[in-house]
This record gives structure tokens, sequence and C-alpha cells, in this order.
């Protein structure tokens, strides 16, 4: 097998494509540097000069304002210049290549190209054709990857819940469209969670998921049963209504998370969302606004974590 | 070679010299990981009321962009406002004073403080920025290579050791 | 012109002949064997001591681009890959811009390809008009005009009452019918075998059922219309299974393989490498092992290249982005030769599949080693190594799975008609 194209020849985080394929070690490591980072973000300077002097590049080829601000914010506490390129509204329309568009900006002095594009991989195909010095991060893939959210993730749950290998953890919804959710599967796999969960009607679990390691619940009262988290994935706007389901009411009657669900799970359970949530679609807004949810913190520990992830990789040479 | 000196001893006597001029204002930060040692023994000896404070300057460093980031950095946690206080920055052992430089740096980030002084165990020379401790401990010869460090045992003892570039 | 080659492994897998001979070539085909060639004149004597001699391989599928993808690839280009890779003759799907659908095209191409003098040119015809499914061509022209079978090349046909339609006109002139079975709306939007790789890649999948669904369907119109059907790109076990049952039925059904699929699986897209989306997917290993086997026990009759030559610009782009294909034509031999050293098969056998198993399907007395045959002949050394850089290659398409990779066998010369085309170091 190739080496992990994201690690350098010491191991160090030279990219973030996926979570799949690092060691424990690097996703240890990736937590604990945004548990300091959660110190800096308390503070009243909420800056540290790590990248003074860098250049970060969000590179949206598909529309996303909160991740790209997350980034933009995380990039600006470490002293970083950040460019924001909506790309999905200039270049490719002109029929610009993918790689021309980076091999354009690279001349501009990139230090980190922080990638969102709708298809799965292409932030590989980045990562394949940068300079030594450049660094690729990925901020979600098609459906393959969206890694830092991952990360935000098992942050928080290790925030709340301590140990991984005494949890359990289920996915709710739309899981075949979803890179969050193989992002949160990996991690969770890799620091030692015993029962990973998925739960959703048959045509939004991917065909063979449980070769990643997850037990599938058509059923949703089974599945919350004696959870400690559950992770409600967003369902999009177009996937309501066609041939993977009937209708939203229909969705939310079987798999939308209502506190009477809430109730089957652990009594301690947390309860997290990527967001944007489509409240009354997938989750109930007094689930949402309730003391379960841990939705709104997952969002400061966002910053954090990929304030880790930027200083990991630009600090780590080719 | 002569033996280095006794840590456990250097505490006292340090303690001893700084207990003359602590006032209300003053305020005590340790640096990860050695000097955080130093410093929890220095202000249970001393009675210091305000709790202390640990820094860890992984954030601050000038050598990042050639070693990257610090494998383990941790949180630092100042639990009191800086604001027009005496701190009295710990740390184990002074050399290149790279470290103590990251270390204000990142204070000012709290705010702005009256005054800084600076304690360490040992000081080994060797100094590349203009920075000097107020409170020394011992003066340690250490050969070019040769790393110095504070080491804690289980049972909290403390020692100086001598570790050689492999 | 008389070209006699000596000292040779001569290798026929038509009779199972491996032994050392002679060969002679006259006025275009072999004219004699052994001691008779050995004893003629010739005007051009090559020794071929420590070379195998077999006839010329025979491609059911290389696509050369022309006309209409010239920026792909050119018929010179191509033509020029074929003769390198050892192919002497070649059958082209009819997916070209425009289609292969007007007996004009046809005409043209077979005549671009004989003033090239490389290797012969057997144009596969388009099905419908434009492949679009709606209207029959007039096949009985295009046959005339050259054409060997008739196919939707990639582009299977959503309308079932279209294909059952289809399979009677052909039959009743007794054209056979190439089809890749692929039942269109499983396929639709997919760009990987439907399995673990593909969830945990997140890339759109290809169910196995989306071929064995096809294939279903195809059988019975074979049954209820008796038309000889060839069969394309097999890729799945459960595939290769309906096969072999039809076969045992006795349906007049033939079938082939990308030689890619013999190979590579659905774990060797690594990290997204483009280089493996091909058409139809890679899938598991299981499938494979089994097509590797369907060659071995025949069940598969022949392997082809499947050569489609991608340009870097379309190749260079995020996995599901990047057009299908990969350069097969140099690569045919050294990866059949592979293919034989992992299954321990015989020259022989690992020949057959491209050479008088093509030739079957294709109707033409080529592919054998026998006194009045076409003199098409490849020389290679089957131990030399080749290297698989992109200036080896003469394909203008540079991109397949093995770029880099060494692969056994070293084509030395190339013979249609008699005359040498293609030599090698």
């Amino acid at each position: 097998m190739r080496r992990n194209p994201q690690l350098n020849k010491n191991g160090e985080l030279q990219h973030l494509l996926s979570i799949e394929g690092l060691p424990r070690e690097v996703l240890e490591r990736v937590l604990a540097t945004a548990d300091s980072f959660i110190g800096v973000t308390e503070r009243e300077v909420k800056k540290v000069p790590l990248l003074r002097g860098k250049s970060v590049f969000n590179l949206f080829f598909e529309p996303s304002t909160r991740t790209r601000t997350t980034f933009e914010i995380a990039a600006k506490r470490l002293s970083a210049d950040v460019i924001n390129l909506n790309i999905a509204a200039s270049s490719q329309s002109k029929g610009e290549s993918l790689l021309d568009t980076v091999a354009n900006l690279s001349a501009m002095q990139a230090d980190i190209f922080v990638v969102r594009h709708g298809s799965s991989g292409a932030p590989f195909l980045i990562a394949q054709h940068v300079k030594p010095h450049e660094h690729v991060v990925n901020a979600g893939d098609g459906r393959h990857a969206h890694p830092t959210q991952g990360l935000l993730d098992l942050y928080t749950l290790r925030h709340y819940k301590k140990d991984f290998t005494r949890l359990t953890v289920a996915i709710v919804g739309d899981v075949l469209h979803s890179r969050v959710a193989r992002s949160l599967i990996h991690g969770l796999t890799t620091l030692g969670t015993p029962e990973v969960r998925v739960i959703g009607p048959q045509t939004l679990i991917p065909t063979g998921v449980e070769a990643l390691g997850v037990h599938v619940y058509r059923n949703m009262r089974e599945g919350l049963k004696g959870c400690d988290a559950v992770v409600m994935l967003r369902l999009q706007n177009e996937r309501m209504r066609g041939a993977l389901l009937p209708s939203a009411q229909e969705f939310f009657k079987h798999y939308g998370l209502t506190a009477d669900k809430l109730a089957l799970a652990a009594p301690d359970a947390i309860v997290m969302h990527p967001g944007p949530m489509n409240r009354g679609v997938e989750i109930d807004s007094s689930v949402a606004d309730g003391p379960h949810s841990v939705i709104l913190p997952q969002v400061t520990f966002g910053i954090a974590v990929r304030m880790a992830v930027m200083s990991m990789v630009a600090g780590a040479s080719a | 070679m002569t033996a280095l000196p006794d840590a456990e001893q250097l505490c006292l006597q340090l303690a001893d010299a700084i207990r003359p001029q602590l006032t209300p204002n003053t305020a005590m930060i340790g640096l990860y990981t050695g000097g955080v040692w130093l410093a929890e023994r220095l202000h249970d000896l001393l009675g210091i009321a305000e709790p202390l404070g640990t820094l860890d300057i992984a954030f601050y460093r000038d050598d990042y962009h050639q070693q990257g980031l610090a494998r383990d950095p941790k949180r630092s946690k100042i639990p009191f406002s800086i604001e027009g206080r005496d701190l009295l920055l710990v740390d184990d052992v002074l050399f290149t004073g790279r470290t103590v430089r990251a270390a204000m740096n990142e204070l000012f980030d709290y705010g702005r403080p009256a005054r800084i002084l600076l304690a360490v165990l040992a000081d080994r020379g060797g100094r590349q920025l203009p920075i000097c401790a107020q409170y020394c401990g011992a003066r340690v010869e250490v050969p070019a290579g040769a790393r110095l460090r504070l080491r804690r045992t289980e049972e909290g003892r403390l020692s100086l050791q001598l570790e050689h570039a492999t | 012109m008389t070209l006699r080659i000596v000292n040779a492994r001569l290798i026929d897998p038509a009779s199972g002949r491996d032994a050392a001979g002679d060969v002679l070539i006259e006025r275009g085909r072999i004219a004699a064997l052994d001691g008779d060639a050995r004893a003629a004149r010739a005007e051009r004597t090559l020794d071929a001591a420590g070379q195998v001699v077999a006839p010329g391989l025979i491609d059911l599928a290389a696509r050369l681009r022309e006309p209409g993808e010239e920026y792909k690839a050119t018929l010179e280009s191509e033509m020029e890959a074929a003769v390198a890779g050892g192919v002497t003759s070649l059958a082209c799907p009819p997916d070209t811009d425009p289609p292969l659908d007007e007996p004009g095209l046809v005409d043209m191409l077979r005549r671009r390809a004989r003033a090239l003098a490389r290797a012969r040119l057997y144009p596969v015809g388009a099905l419908t008009v434009k492949l679009q499914g709606e209207t029959l061509t007039e096949m009985a022209e295009l046959a005339e005009s050259g054409c060997v079978a008739f196919s939707q090349a990639n582009i299977p046909l959503q309308d079932t009452q279209m294909l059952w339609r289809a399979l009677q006109y052909a039959g009743s002139f007794g054209f056979s019918v190439w089809l890749r079975p692929a039942e269109p709306w499983l396929s639709r939007g997919g760009v990987a075998h439907d399995g673990d790789v593909a969830t945990r890649l997140g890339l759109p999948g290809i169910p196995s059922f989306a071929e064995t669904i096809a294939i279903g369907t195809i059988l019975e119109l074979v049954r209820a219309t008796g038309t000889r059907v060839h069969l394309c790109r097999l890729s799945s076990e459960a595939g290769v299974a309906l096969v072999r049952a039809a076969k045992r039925e006795g349906l007049p059904v033939s079938c082939d393989v990308g030689v890619h699929h013999l190979h590579l699986c659905e774990v060797d897209l690594g990290y997204f490498d483009a280089q493996c989306r091909l058409d139809p997917p890679l899938r598991a290993q299981r499938d494979r092992d089994a097509l590797s086997e369907g060659v071995a026990d025949g069940t598969i009759d022949c392997v082809c290249s499947d050569h489609t030559p991608v340009d870097d610009d379309a190749k260079h782009q995020p996995f599901a982005e990047a057009a299908p294909g990969a350069t097969a034509l140099e690569l045919l031999l050294p990866l059949m030769l592979r293919w034989g050293a992992l299954k321990k098969r015989s020259l022989v056998q690992t020949l057959a599949p491209i050479s008088c198993a093509p030739a079957r399907i294709l109707g033409v007395q080529s592919g054998r080693i026998e006194i009045g045959a076409p003199g098409d002949l490849v020389v290679f050394d089957p131990e030399a190594p080749t290297r698989m850089t992109p200036d080896a290659l003469k394909s203008q398409g540079k991109n397949t799975p093995f770029l880099g990779y060494e692969l056994p066998g070293r084509v030395r010369a190339t013979i249609v008609a008699g005359k040498v085309v293609h030599e090698g170091e």
C-alpha cells in the first residue's frame, strides 16, 4: 500500500485530507493541541503569532458560508492572512481546470489551501500537485470526508464523555451522502469506540457500510437504546422527496430526533449536529435547544480544532 | 565533572531569596513543564494566595517554522487578571532566553503587568537574548550539546539531570 | 515480397503447437512452414532465435478516437501503438464523434487505415442512429462497407423493445450484435463498483446487478430471436456465472473481458487514483478472480485491451470527473503474459484469448499459423521486460494504471500481410 499521502516521512500531518488511515496518536495530538487552543479562544486577545506572514487560501468550489467562516476565524486567530475564493462563481465556470486554478493560486504564494469541493477525492488530487511547502486541508469533499468536522465531533465527545472505549454512538439520517458521517466513523473506530451505530432507511445507508465497523439499524427506537451520544445528520432539501424518501414529514416521524425518542438513549446522552439544522425534519426544536444538546459548543470547539489542524500541518515539512 | 546541585535544596534557597520581596500584588506563573513543577513547589513554600498560573509557550516559539508545532502543548491557564500585577515567572533552566521571550509575548496577550521578574532553578549561560534572572538557584556548567532539565519522580521529588545528545 | 522467419519458437494457439520452426510468407499469406520454409528463398529473412513467433494479436476493442476526437488520439498514433504492441487486427467500437452509423464514415475510416498500412481495422457499426437508441441503422449497408458487427459501445439501450427489434433485425441478416451489459438506470451516475471501497471513498456506486440484470435481459432476447450476441467487458463474478450457464444451454453467445479487469480490483483505487477509473468499474477481488478463472476455463472467450486514450486534462481530475478508460494496446501482450504467469498457463493457453479466439468472433482467417492464413505475426521475447513510461508508449494516450510498471514481454517485430510494420529493440 502506498504511504498515506497526508503524512510526511516522519509520520507528521502534512495535509489533512481524511481521518481514515490516520494513526491514533495523530488524532490524539490534534485533540490535545485543540485543547490548548481552547485556552487561547477564552482570552482577551484571541490570537497567537504562529502563522504570521503565512497565507491561507480558502478555496471553496462549493458554497458554504459556515465552514468557510470558521476556517477564516481559525486562520486569523493564528495570525495568518486569509484569502477567500469562491471558485464556484469564478474560474471553474470559465472552464479552468482544478489543477490550473491551484497552480495559479500557488503562484500567489499560498501556504495552506483549505479546500471544499463537490467531488470526492478532489483534495487528494490537489495535495498530489502542490509544492512541498504548501499544505492542503480538506474542508469537505463530495460524500467522502469532512475531517475537521469529524475531529471537532471527536473533541466534543471527548469533552463530555472522556473515554471513547466505553461509548455507544449513534449516527442518524442520510449516511449515504454524508462526508461528516464517514469522517466521524473512522475517527471513532480509530480511537477504540466499541459501538458505533448508523440509523436510517436502507435508501440512505451506503452498501456494505458494516465494513467500516458500524452496526446498521433501520429502526431508530431500537438503535437509540443506551446510546451515549446521538449525532444527527443534515438532510439536504433535494433529497427530502424522490426515490430516496417520500417526504420530509414521513422522515421526521421515523428518523427525526424527538424528546420521546431521545428518552431511549442513556439519561446523560448528548445530542450533536454538524449544522445547519433542519428543525422539524431531522431534529425537533425542543431537542435542539434542550439540555442534552451540545450543538453550539460544537461550533466553538470547531474553531480550536481548525486552529490545531492548520498549525500542525503548516509546521510539518514535506 | 562536578556533581549537579541538589534541586530540592535549591528550591528552599530560591524560596528564601524570593520571600523578602513578595508583595500582596505578586502572582506566580510557571512555564511548562519543569517550570510548573518548580512553581508549584515555590507557590507552596511561599504561601502565595493567588492561584498559580501556568503557561505553555508552544504557540509563541520562534522556531515553529523550523521545528513545527510542539508535540503535546498544554493549555495555558492564568486564573487571575495580570493587569497591573507583579508577575514572578518561574522556569527550571535558563539557557538562550528564547523561552522567556516567548513567555513574555504570550503574557502580554493576557494584559499589561506592572512588572515581570524571573526565577530559575539553574542558569547554564549561553544567552542569545538580553534576558537575565532576578532569582537564580545555581549556575551550572553544561557541556555543549548536552541538555540540562528538571525531573520529577512519582513521589514528587525534584532533581536536575544532564541529558547528552544521542 | 517474401519474408522468411527462421529459428523461432513457433506458437499457434489454434492448433496447440509450441515448437521450434520457421515460417515463409509469400504474397501476404503464410506459404510454407518449417523445413519447406527453411529451404525456400526469400527477399528478407528474420532470425528469430530466442524469440517467440505467434499469430499477430487480435483486439476486439480499441478506440482510435477518429473521427471526432483527434485531440485525444489519431489513427496514425493509435495504429502505430497497435503494431508496437503486436496487435495486427483490431475492432473499433462505434462511439466516435459522429458515431459509426453511416457507410460513408466507415468507408473513410477503413480507407485511412488501409493507407496507413499498419494493423487491419474492423469497424463495429452503430446499432442505432447516433447510438441514441431510437432508430435502427442501415446495418446491411454498413456491413457492405465493412462493419463486422453492430453495437451500442458503452451506451446501453434503455428501451428493451428497441433492443428486441434490433436483435431481430440484425439476426435476419446473420449479423452478430455486441452488447455491453449494463442496466442504464442502475448504472446512472455511478463511477465505481458499489462496494466497500466506493462506500469508504464516498463515490457513487454501480452495483454488480446492473450487469447481471442486463445479461438476463439480453439472454432472454437471444432465446427469443436466436441472434448471435457477443457480450462485451464482463466485470462481475455473477456475470461470468450467467454466461457459463447460457453457454451450457447452447445459446449463441460469446463474451470478452478487458485486460485490466484480470489484474486490478476496487482496492487499486487507493486514494482516488483516476487511472483506475474504468468503464465498467473495477469490482471486488472475488470478481477479478472469477473473471480470471473465466478466461482460464474458456467461459470468457477473449481478452481485449479496451484501449481508450484519454488526455491528461481529462484524466487529471477528481475521480468522478475524470474520463474513464486507459491506454492499453501496447499493454495487452505484457498484461496477458503477466496473467499467464500468475495463472500458470502455457503460452499457447495465454495467447489463445488474444489470437484465435477473437478471430473466431470476428469471423476472420487470421489469428493462426497455418498455410494459407494471412501473414500476420508477432515476434516477441517473453522474458524481456518493458517499462511502461509515457515516452515508451506510442499511443497518444499516456494514461494507464500501469504507468511506471515493468511488465513482461517485449515486441521485437510485428508483421502484417508479410510486411514488417514494426521493429522494436
